[in-house]
């Protein structure tokens, strides 16, 4: 137990230190989270009025964001299948960073689903036995389960890891691998249960497409590893971790193949209403084109397929591929394309028009971007602490020490220059 | 010290004193009760789904609801909890080729069950449709505003909650916060329910409202004869819907809700489905009939008809 203790006094001594670069990061996330804090104590204070939605537009921004980090949080996983299909070297690091990336997409969406209901005060009428669970009639009941065990899940294996890392131990394989093998399905399955949450509602024709899971699935695809591959970028250089290129270059094949069935199969739906025709047309000719002069949504989700395009080409030719700069201008391009298509290109056209005709248009208020801001600051803010302490950890620049308590700290910049590194090894 | 010229600010002070109670509004919106709050708020938070109360609690409830609405809106306010009558089975008839769309039924509903005056909730909607195109959502309007209806060429379709036999709304429910009675009506438990909204994204009618704000109820305008599962006062952050007056139906046998008794052409017919001899009955059997959005498999007891 003491052992235990030691070890977390010293995570809490890690998070502490770091170079100035990490210190103006840290404190620009907790000005964003703070900001963030005051928005939804105005939002509690006023009710949901104070956001954009209306009974006509139900679920807006919040609910658009936490649709796109369910896929963030599945793929970042997903990725641990090509580590292990290609035996790329630094398997364990690829699990632990895409796993903690899944735990902090995870707190963002706990986040967002609590800003976003009316009576946060009621939260515990979810917990079963001491409230009521509608399981397994509601899919959002089914999302509770599945996000919360995933959550659990992926933090399990991430701390089992490092803290035997820690401890200077091989982690038991016959531990981690069955747990890391269910982690997939596990993904998959929360992707699957959120698309099914939409998929469900015969009242909503845009939403009720049994086309909806598989395309979730392929936009995840895209979006969480586009973000992993910056991630292993930025960590290679800054850190004593090395992930070679062939790994990233892997990562971005796999992301154009699955941009290509994401498009794929967004024209198959685009096909089908346009050229059938029939009342269900309408959400997808307001997303697309307009409805009546209502158009609010039309440049941003051409921005969106602009951007999914390029970005598929860029990944599809190797030597786009394989060149940093238009790698990075890919995966930029590519998160910011999904962010739109999975995030509020699919939730407003399926509530537009609403299910009497009427054309609401939604757009969210200052307070809804504030109050998502300051998620997102949280987000990253938990992903930072936690690579704060995995990224020593990894290098064997944390550790126990010799008596087999106290924890030793070698790391006491975490961001630094790969120059800076070198000739500290040097030194060595 | 620096800081003191400014703490005398008034504005600052000002501010300062916003904050505070800025503070103590939040908690008491998140209901967290303080630790001074009297035990009502406490029993409040803690309070079972109506489902799974006793009758003694029930009564504890009722009488706790009654207490606390009498107070706020200064009259005597009872909550009932009548339960359904055996043997009924609400059903509605809604003549199209009587109703002009004079949205009395709309104003009447809201003053028979406490809607929200500001913002304004309204639990049924009349569509203003083209006689050309028939029944065609796309092309409905409900912000029409004539000096006189009904406009020529055009024809009035109001719709409320259609008290499915399947409700998609309650299925989504991840707290079974709302539920279908016996006698066919769809209710929902407004202490229970935690604001998520999908039963609203699940409802084919646009029929579930949401109190995006404390709601506006001005004290004389209450109507203190209330139901639990209808319409007594809302807090804020829950969702609500049609009842089909549950608070007159059931404490009443035969008496008709207010959009019923309020139309001025008589197209709103109301009944129970399990007596062969009512007028609902009679309608179905013998006029030209169809339910809305039949595809949808929701087996709506609101039927539509042309009784001319």
């Amino acid at each position: 137990m003491r052992k235990i203790w030691e070890f977390f006094k010293g995570t809490l001594v890690l998070v502490a230190k770091g170079s100035k670069a990490y210190y103006v990061w840290v404190f620009t996330l907790l000005c964003f989270m703070g900001i963030g804090f005051l928005a939804y104590l105005y939002q509690l204070q006023h009710g949901l009025i104070v956001t954009g939605m209306r009974d006509q537009v139900s679920w807006g921004f919040y609910i658009s964001n936490f649709t796109f980090l369910v896929g963030v949080a599945a793929a970042a996983v997903l990725l641990v299948i090509p580590a292990y299909v290609y035996h790329w070297k630094p398997l364990k690091e690829v699990a632990v960073l895409g796993e903690m990336l899944a735990v902090s997409a995870m707190v963002m969406c706990l986040l967002f689903v609590t800003v976003d209901i009316g009576r946060p005060d009621r939260f515990w009428h979810l917990i079963p036995k001491i409230g009521i669970l509608n399981f397994p009639q509601s899919l959002l009941a089914w999302d509770v389960v599945v996000l919360n065990v995933y959550l659990v899940l992926n933090l399990t294996i991430a701390v089992y890891i490092l803290y035997n890392l820690y401890h200077k131990r091989e982690p038991n394989k016959s531990f981690t691998t069955p747990l890391l093998l269910f982690s997939i399905p596990a993904a998959v399955s929360i992707h699957t249960v959120t698309a099914f949450l939409y998929n469900g509602l015969s009242a909503r024709p845009f939403w009720n497409a049994s086309i909806l899971a598989p395309r979730f699935l392929a936009s995840a695809f895209c979006s969480g590893p586009a973000f992993m591959i910056i991630l292993f970028q930025i960590i290679r250089k800054y850190t004593r971790i090395e992930i070679r290129n062939e790994a990233i270059f892997k990562v971005a094949e796999l992301i154009a193949y699955s941009m290509f069935i994401n498009l794929f199969l967004l024209g198959a739906e685009v096909f089908k209403e346009f050229y059938s025709n029939t009342v269900h047309l309408a959400p997808l000719q307001y997303l697309l084109e307009g409805l009546k002069g209502h158009n609010d949504l039309v440049p941003y989700i051409w921005t969106a397929m602009i951007f999914n395009v390029s970005a598929f080409f860029l990944f599809l030719i190797p030597q786009t591929r394989e060149n940093f700069v238009t790698l990075n201008i890919g995966c930029v391009l590519i998160f910011i394309g999904v962010y739109i298509e999975k995030g509020m290109g699919l939730v407003i056209p399926g509530l537009v028009p609403d299910t009497l005709g009427e054309i609401f248009e939604y757009s969210p208020t200052g307070i809804e971007i504030l109050l998502t801001m300051g998620i997102w600051a949280t987000g990253l803010f938990v992903y930072t602490l936690l690579l704060r302490v995995a990224v020593p950890i990894l290098t064997g620049e944390f550790f126990v020490g010799e008596d087999g308590m106290k924890a030793v700290i070698v790391d006491t910049e975490f961001i630094r220059r790969a120059d800076h590194l070198a000739e500290q090894s040097y030194r060595d | 010290m620096p800081n003191q010229g400014k703490r005398d600010d008034p504005a600052f002070r000002m501010s300062r004193r916003k904050m505070m109670k800025g503070v103590a509004a939040v908690l008491g919106a998140m209901a967290l009760p303080a630790k001074d709050a009297p035990a009502s708020v406490w029993e409040s938070f803690f309070q079972k789904n109506f489902r799974e109360l006793s009758p003694e609690e029930l009564k504890g409830v009722l009488a706790r609801l009654e207490k606390e609405y009498s107070e706020k809106y200064k009259k005597a306010v009872t909550v009932r909890a009548t339960p359904p009558i055996e043997g009924i089975l609400f059903g509605y008839g809604l003549d199209l080729s009587r109703c002009i769309g004079c949205r009395r039924c709309v104003y009447a509903c809201v003053g028979e069950n406490n809607q929200s005056r500001d913002p304004q909730i309204q639990w049924i909607r009349v569509l203003q449709l083209n006689k050309e195109r028939g029944v065609d959502l796309e092309d409905a309007e409900q912000y029409y505003n004539p000096a006189k209806v009904p406009e020529k060429g055009h024809f009035y379709m109001p719709v409320q909650c259609q008290q499915c036999e399947l409700p998609p709304c309650t299925k989504v429910c991840p707290v079974q916060a709302t539920w279908k009675e016996r006698d066919g009506i769809v209710v929902v438990d407004y202490n229970w329910c935690i604001g998520c909204r999908y039963c609203m994204a699940a409802c084919p009618y646009g029929a579930r409202h949401f109190n995006w704000k404390k709601p506006g109820l001005p004290p004389a305008e209450m109507n203190p004869e209330t139901h639990y599962l209808g319409n007594r006062p809302r807090p804020v952050g829950v969702v609500e819907k049609c009842t089909f007056c549950i608070q007159r139906v059931r404490n009443t046998p035969g008496r008709y809700t207010a959009c019923v008794e309020i139309c001025p052409v008589g197209a709103r017919k109301f009944g129970n489905l399990l007596d062969p001899e009512s007028e609902i009955r009679y309608i179905i059997e013998n006029k030209r009939v169809f339910i809305l959005k039949e595809d949808l498999n929701t087996r709506p007891k609101f039927y539509y008809f042309y009784a001319t």
